[in-house]
């Protein structure tokens, strides 16, 4: 093994390397599961109580403001915005406070950096798991026609969406947050705003002009829940609505990954 | 043969923002205030174009002060930091040891924290598999493997986190300061290990304030001071600079201390190895002069230790049982010898004396040289244990019949 340590030049990014270190990504994942669940009385359950509380207040709102929901039993309609959100949410919380609560390990051993913000979004990857069950039971509850093939592929496509967007700004703010110590208060300021501008509780059908239904996609979190939603819909998804999320998603993901990259190399220094 | 790690001219610079953090506030950034103190910022080099080679098989230790750099230098070699100018060519996989237990989490288990923290260490699952059970052995925590760590005494914790890491194999390992951890039986274990590291040929870089650790485990040995290499050479020796540093010790003085009966002219601690040890005669000499004969000249020195206790007053003719002696006038020179096995490791001051009984002091507590003995490598420590409260006393005698 033969290597060169210099002051860094160029952003690269060292996919050998990470593939080398492939087990971290699960040892940090698993530490911070079994972490999270392990003092907890209620354990695992959180990750479903969660989404299905939000699920239970928003309904009460929902059938109070008579909100549509395009046909969807309003529960089911609000729970499938809601797990996906609460994913990408805690999926930004965690990875953006990821490296800062981490610096004692930072601080003190190399492995690669990405590994602790991506580990963080695993995380929340496997309470939308937990939540995604739930979602299942609930379908068969209310008796929604849907096809389980489409449930499938179309949610897998809505997650994949939003661990793209999830990397990408969660690892911008774990990187800021090193330097900037405010990013921990912002975040969750951001992310509650960011909920409103999302079609979580609502329809994108509720928009009245084309245009507004456009800006709302370049959120790739609308076009993630739309799609998870479509299954359930008779109508065809709209794919150009799509694909402004996507393209957004992975613009968000580059942002993200080389600012990290840029900034990594000083977070020994300044964690 | 071509260095396992060649470092060549490694500087490293921070700017320092005076006591603040290094992290920021936002309104820090926003605030004018903050925007011209920043303008104020310090460089500070933490090293300073250091460059030296490393074999395979080697281990060197690095020795300085608090802040002359050898943790930036260490945290440079482990990648954790990049360096500002220079380069470092590595011919093998690199562990570092910075502290032990990284990544320890009170609310996992024993069991579950040796597969966490070897494998942030960088082994792999199916390694960590396979020496589970030596880990566990070593540390001596098989009864609590599987409660979690919070409920571990902190030398458990320590003895666990040492476990894991002293069973990493790659070909450069870095550490620093681990050895002090523990109790003198787990201390005589660590050490040992380190041995067997060295022994099966990896390279070891060991920093420490352990003086006597370093000496045991690395032929040669790297001073630093103030981000500059200052000595780069054979463990005793460095060592033996690096204590006169700190102590600001002599070895040797000469002048003219005295009146105008007589004066000290040279004063000499010295063995025949390049450093003091407890295993070897240490020898001390003094020059004088008389220049009137003098009756019942005193001429001799006390020693004193590092905690000012007075060990001991030797005189020149102490046993001679003439009841009156004259010095004739004329220049003398005097040897002692501390026989070997005598003083215990430490630091040493000798005051010299010289005067006439029961008249005058000429020369004395004036000129005083100091030396610090350590242990030789395990003699006289048939069971080495760093800094054990057995091998720090006044004495370290060898007095089996």
């Amino acid at each position: 093994m033969f290597y060169v340590i210099e002051p860094t030049k160029k952003i690269k990014i060292n996919l050998r390397e990470l593939w080398q270190y492939r087990e971290l990504f699960y040892f940090f994942t698993w530490r911070d599961i079994k972490v999270k669940y392990k003092q907890a009385v209620l354990g695992v359950l959180w990750a479903i109580l969660q989404p299905l509380i939000g699920m239970l207040i928003f309904t009460f709102f929902g059938k109070v403001l008579k909100i549509p929901s395009d046909g969807i039993p309003y529960p089911v309609f609000a729970y499938s915005g809601l797990m996906l959100w609460t994913m990408f949410a805690s999926s930004i919380s965690n990875a953006g406070n990821s490296m800062v609560n981490n610096a004692h390990i930072i601080k003190k051993i190399y492995f690669p950096r990405l590994i602790i913000p991506t580990s963080a979004i695993f995380v929340a990857t496997f309470d939308f798991m937990m939540a995604f069950v739930v979602y299942i039971c609930l379908l068969l509850y209310f008796n929604v026609d849907f096809s389980v093939a489409k449930l499938l592929a179309f949610t897998f496509i809505s997650v994949i969406i939003i661990v793209v967007t999830s990397f990408g700004l969660g690892s911008f703010f774990s990187a800021l947050n090193v330097k900037y110590r405010d990013v921990k208060y912002i975040i969750p300021f951001f992310v509650q705003s960011l909920m409103f501008l999302t079609p979580v509780i609502y329809p994108t059908s509720v928009l009245k002009y084309d245009w507004a239904k456009y800006l709302i996609a370049i959120n790739p979190i609308s076009g993630a829940i739309d799609l998870s939603r479509n299954v359930l819909l008779s109508k065809s998804l709209n794919i150009e609505l799509l694909a402004v999320s996507c393209i957004s998603a992975i613009i968000l993901f580059f942002v993200g990954l080389l600012y990290f990259k840029r900034t990594e190399e000083f977070f020994a220094d300044i964690a | 043969m071509e260095p396992i790690l060649d470092i060549q001219k490694i500087s490293k610079k921070y700017k320092i923002r005076g006591f603040e953090p290094h992290y920021l506030m936002l309104r820090d950034v926003l605030s004018k205030k903050n925007r011209k103190r920043s303008k104020n910022k310090e460089e500070f080099w933490a090293l300073k174009d250091i460059t030296f080679k490393v074999f395979s098989g080697e281990s060197l230790g690095i020795i300085g002060k608090n802040g002359a750099g050898k943790s930036t230098l260490l945290k440079i070699l482990s990648k954790i930091t990049p360096p500002t100018k220079g380069r470092i060519i590595s011919r093998g996989r690199v562990a570092s040891l910075l502290e032990v237990g990284t990544g320890f989490h009170p609310e996992l288990t024993g069991r579950e924290n040796i597969f966490l923290n070897g494998s942030i260490l960088g082994l792999k699952k199916n390694e960590i598999k396979e020496k589970f059970d030596e880990i566990v052995d070593f540390a001596g925590v098989e009864k609590f493997i599987d409660m979690p760590l919070k409920h571990y005494s902190s030398g458990m914790q320590l003895r666990l986190a040492f476990a894991v890491a002293a069973h990493l194999e790659p070909e450069i390992l870095i550490i620093d300061e681990v050895l002090a951890v523990g109790d003198a039986e787990f201390q005589k274990k660590s050490l040992g290990k380190m041995k067997d590291v060295t022994k099966e040929g990896r390279t070891v870089l060991f920093v420490s304030h352990n003086l006597q650790a370093v000496n045991t485990l690395c032929k040669r040995s790297v001073l630093l001071e103030k981000g500059e290499i200052k000595l780069d050479g054979p463990s005793n020796e460095v060592i033996r600079a690096y204590n006169n540093e700190i102590i600001g010790a002599i070895h040797e003085w000469t002048g003219v201390n005295g009146d105008e009966h007589a004066a000290l002219l040279k004063t000499k601690v010295y063995s025949d190895a390049n450093v003091f040890y407890t295993n070897r005669d240490i020898y001390i000499e003094m020059e004088y002069e008389v220049y009137e004969n003098i009756t019942n000249l005193v001429v001799g020195f006390h020693i004193i230790n590092e905690f000012g206790c007075h060990i001991l007053y030797v005189l020149r003719d102490d046993y001679d049982t003439k009841i009156e002696s004259i010095t004739l006038k004329g220049k003398y020179k005097e040897r002692f010898k501390i026989p070997a096995n005598h003083l215990a490791k430490g630091t040493y001051t000798i005051a010299f004396d010289l005067g006439i009984h029961n008249v005058k002091k000429i020369a004395s507590d004036e000129s005083n040289l100091q030396f610090y003995v350590m242990n030789e490598d395990s003699y006289g420590c048939r069971f080495p244990v760093i800094d054990a409260p057995g091998y720090s006393g006044i004495f370290r005698p060898n007095w089996k019949i």
